[in-house]
């Protein structure tokens, strides 16, 4: 399962059972960031197995495409069974932030800062 | 005319300083190329301010830290989205997003006309962000637009005061007949 364009690729890759993004996501408000929300939520909706949310590889995102994650994360929240893991680089501050900001949000989420 | 501010609003100084100002007209181009030129300009900013900060004495030697050139392009490109999103589709004015580099900080102005309903709508999130903890409303913002999401919820306008330290000022001017409002919004962010 994989959105790509030549600004950002969202990739679900089943052997790892991670969600990897990479790229710039600059997408016009919730309608264009749409596919993107429903990749996420089709890979948490019958997971057993922690999942892990890589955004290594991911260069910018606007505030709309953190209301998407914030959205995804509330929803992850809410089933309370899925153990959900995400991983960023310590050295890149707004990955720190946003990270954080998404744990702030499901405290049970686990952080993982390379 | 009628002049509104809100915030710390610091006015475009006329001192004789490098500036660079980038005019926008929305309705030259589709809506999908429009919203090109908001992260193109954005990054062509920070690049800009890459190449020509110079900082206090002390900072001569190093360049921007590489966070304020992310911080940059994150703050000009939300800029540059909200002037689309709530640009007045009858005006013939140019969005123009005016930058500055002073020795400590770097000063966006983001000008463009608004309609009178998108003031109103502004206006009132302008009275909560000034009543409430910022940090407190933008959790609660993500929360909201978690379960309904809003236009011009103001996430982006939060996340620049919770994520980058950023001061925000606005300013109205209403001109007597039926002409269009013009908005300016003024980002400070220290360096």
């Amino acid at each position: 399962m994989e959105i790509k364009t030549d600004d950002y690729s969202v990739k679900y890759d089943t052997e790892s059972n991670m969600v990897i993004c990479k790229g710039s996501l600059l997408l016009n408000s919730s309608v264009e960031y749409a596919p993107i929300l429903d990749l996420f939520n089709t890979v948490a909706e019958k997971q057993v197995k922690p999942l892990t949310l890589d955004v290594r590889e991911l260069e910018f995102l606007n505030s709309s495409g953190i209301n998407t994650f914030t959205k995804f994360i509330v929803n992850v929240r809410k089933k309370r069974v899925l153990q959900l893991i995400v991983v960023g680089y310590g050295e890149i501050l707004w990955q720190v932030r946003f990270l954080k900001n998404l744990q702030r949000l499901m405290p049970a989420l686990v952080l993982k800062l390379e | 005319m009628e002049t509104q501010i809100f915030g710390h609003f610091i006015e475009e100084s006329s001192e004789d300083m490098e500036y660079l100002k980038i005019g926008l007209l929305p309705t030259c181009l589709s809506i999908k190329q429009s919203w090109k030129t908001n992260g193109l300009s954005a990054e062509f900013i920070a690049d800009y301010v890459q190449t020509f900060f110079v900082g206090l004495p002390k900072n001569t030697k190093a360049p921007i830290p590489i966070q304020s050139k992310y911080a940059v392009k994150y703050i000009a490109n939300e800029l540059l989205e909200n002037a689309m999103k709530f640009n007045d589709s009858t005006s013939q004015r140019f969005i123009e997003i005016a930058f500055k580099l002073y020795n400590n900080k770097l000063i966006f102005h983001v000008t463009h006309d608004i309609n009178s309903k998108n003031v109103e709508k502004l206006k009132k999130f302008l009275q909560l962000i000034f009543s409430k903890n910022p940090q407190d409303l933008y959790f609660d913002r993500m929360e909201a637009n978690a379960i309904s999401d809003e236009k011009g919820s103001g996430l982006g306008l939060l996340s620049m005061v919770c994520d980058y330290s950023a001061e925000l000022g606005w300013k109205f001017e209403i001109s007597k007949h039926d002409a269009p409002i013009t908005l300016t919004t003024m980002v400070s962010l220290n360096i």
